[in-house]
């Protein structure tokens, strides 16, 4: 599949003669070449619109339908720089789209339509939307589409600039990060004004996590070589966003609040009683920390409402997991008794996996590849990191998980040490990582 | 027909057009975007506009005619129109959407079937001018001279 030529019949392809790839570096010729995917399904508005972009030299490829562009854009990971889609669409809405794009692909996205009520505006903002155009579009708003482009490069590269320089102080990092001005269109307003503000919350929040930069630890515990921080950064935001969507509820510095879950998300029952072990009754008997509890409910609810991207719960704590043999094993539905972790199982047993215990297994081999994965929490406690990777190749082929001691406490559940793991997007490996209070 | 008196017609026609809110500044965007690599753009959209219309137009009366009446899918539609009639400068079809939503909200069915009456004769009113106008480019480019440009 060429560039002027016609993929199918929901996507065409118009290129101007000139060309930017990213990371080259701004060119004589920036921003003509800049790399636009249209989705829209008013063929219209669609036609319009690329002859407009061509105007302004980008290269255009339109698409009628959302699910097709995802998918394309999923081929052709770095084939694009920005993507402007209709709110309105009836196979898939615009906001939907919006979010798995930034998810997977983290592109920037502009969102427009003939809507400007402010609610639906708002829904941009807190979707991540980059801007949002009413329409009709004039040329005016789409030749300055290419700043999105740069400020976010703008930004990744500044984040690695200090990243280099081996400065510690992430709080300042975070700082001059978020101090980017996103609002740009030619619509001003109640659109600039409420970025602005989320944009500070976001950046109230990231710096309420932890007194040493969150970013920077999940960073350091990965230990993924060519993983910046900026990456991790950004994706946390990303996923907080997200979360945040999904709940409802105010922005908690924890991440999460403890009225996170929704009646309907919840993929079984009740979360809070499972095979012989309530965690709620935990959880007041202050064995198991509020946030914990909230964290299991907060992954549930993602595990349940998320198709492609699966951000996993793993809760790895001492007497959770049995470590007589490297493997991991997960039990699902039926309780596999073991000798030493009876408590385990019953935990596990409301631990949303979809998965078999066989991918589970093989994710775990995962995080080998990505050097020594063991940490110490405290002094007694094991910890261990699992990122994954590709949502797509669930089951990566690599090295085995070597834990090098087991993880079960003798002192069964009163000494208990909870770390949680998440996984917050399949194409950054991405950790949240707790420390419990004890 | 002499070039300069076409193109004398063609501006007359497309002003009066304007002053009667038929069309706005978004058509003359178009017109903008008309250029040798795409010397029938206007044209092109245009066309597009009408057989989507046409579709949109068609599924608005089927919808209104059913025993239960789906509002919301009527709204998307409307919508849609709203947005298509906009983009190319139709501005009291676009108006007529406007107003049309409104009533979508109300779940008045007679008022939504009297709205789309309303919307289907601006939409037929519009397209008969569009369609003239074109006529008159065709004529000032076979008589070989050039589209001439709009003042506003």
């Amino acid at each position: 599949m060429g560039k002027n030529g016609s993929w199918n019949e929901a996507l065409t392809f118009t290129s101007s003669n000139a060309s930017w790839k990213p990371g080259d570096g701004v060119s004589d010729q920036f921003p003509a070449g800049l790399r636009v995917l249209v989705v829209d399904d008013d063929p219209t508005c669609l036609r319009i619109l690329e002859k407009m972009l061509k105007n302004c030299l980008y290269e255009v490829t339109t698409c009628n339908r959302a699910e097709i562009a995802l998918n394309f854009l999923r081929d052709h990971r770095n084939g694009y720089d920005i993507v402007i889609s209709d709110v309105h669409m009836p196979d898939m809405d615009g906001f939907k789209l919006l979010e798995h794009v930034g998810l997977e692909m983290d592109l920037p996205v502009i969102m427009m339509s003939a809507d400007d009520s402010k609610s639906v505006v708002m829904k941009g903002v807190t979707h991540g939307a980059c801007d949002y155009l009413i329409k009709p579009v004039r040329m005016e708003a789409l030749k300055n589409i290419w700043q999105h482009v740069v400020r976010k490069k703008k930004h990744e590269w500044k984040e690695k600039d200090f990243e280099q320089s081996g400065s510690v102080d992430d709080e300042r990092h975070q700082k001059l990060a978020d101090d980017v001005d996103y609002s740009s269109s030619a619509n001003e307003g109640d659109w600039k004004n409420s970025k602005k503000r989320k944009d500070e919350e976001d950046e109230a929040g990231e710096r309420g996590d932890t007194s040493t930069g969150c970013a920077q630890k999940i960073l350091e515990l990965m230990n993924v070589p060519g993983l910046t921080r900026e990456n991790v950064a950004s994706h946390l935001q990303k996923y907080r966003l997200y979360l945040r969507r999904l709940s409802g509820v105010s922005h908690h510095p924890n991440g999460f609040s403890n009225s996170f879950i929704g009646p309907h998300d919840s993929p079984f029952g009740s979360m809070s009683s499972l095979n012989g072990v309530d965690l709620q009754a935990l959880a007041a008997s202050g064995q198991l920390p509020p946030q914990s509890l909230a964290t299991f409910q907060a992954a549930a609810l993602n595990r349940a409402t998320t198709k492609n991207s699966l951000p996993l719960p793993l809760v790895d704590q001492r007497n959770v997991f049995s470590f007589d043999n490297p493997k991991l094993r997960f039990v699902e539905g039926q309780q596999q008794q073991n000798s030493n972790s009876k408590q385990v199982n019953n935990l596990l047993h409301g631990i949303p996996t979809n998965m078999d215990s066989r991918q589970l297994a093989s994710l775990h081999q995962s995080a080998q590849s990505f050097g020594n994965m063991n940490m110490h929490v405290r002094s007694q406690s094991n910890s261990l990191l699992m990122p994954m990777v590709q949502p797509q190749s669930r089951t990566q082929n690599l090295n085995e998980v070597n834990v090098s001691q087991p993880v079960l406490d003798r002192n069964g559940v009163d000494n208990v040490k909870w770390s949680t793991l998440y996984f917050c997007f399949p194409s950054v490996a991405c950790c949240r990582f707790l420390k419990p209070e004890q | 027909m002499e070039v300069d008196q076409l193109q004398r017609s063609f501006l007359e026609y497309t002003n009066s057009l304007f002053r009667e809110g038929f069309l706005d500044g978004q058509f003359g965007q178009l017109q903008l975007l008309q250029d040798e690599s795409n010397p029938e753009f206007v044209f092109e959209v245009v066309s597009l506009f009408f057989e989507d219309s046409e579709r949109i137009l068609n599924d608005l009366t089927l919808a209104l005619d059913q025993q239960n009446v789906d509002f919301k899918k009527i709204d998307a539609h409307v919508h849609q129109f709203k947005g298509s009639s906009s983009s190319i400068g139709a501005q009291r079809v676009r108006n007529a959407c406007i107003a049309f939503r409104n009533f979508c909200e109300g779940q008045n069915v007679e008022a939504c079937r009297r709205c789309l009456q309303q919307v289907k004769q601006e939409y037929l009113l519009v397209k008969t001018k569009l369609e003239a106008l074109l006529r008159l480019e065709q004529q000032i480019l076979a008589a070989g001279g050039v589209i001439p440009m709009l003042d506003s």
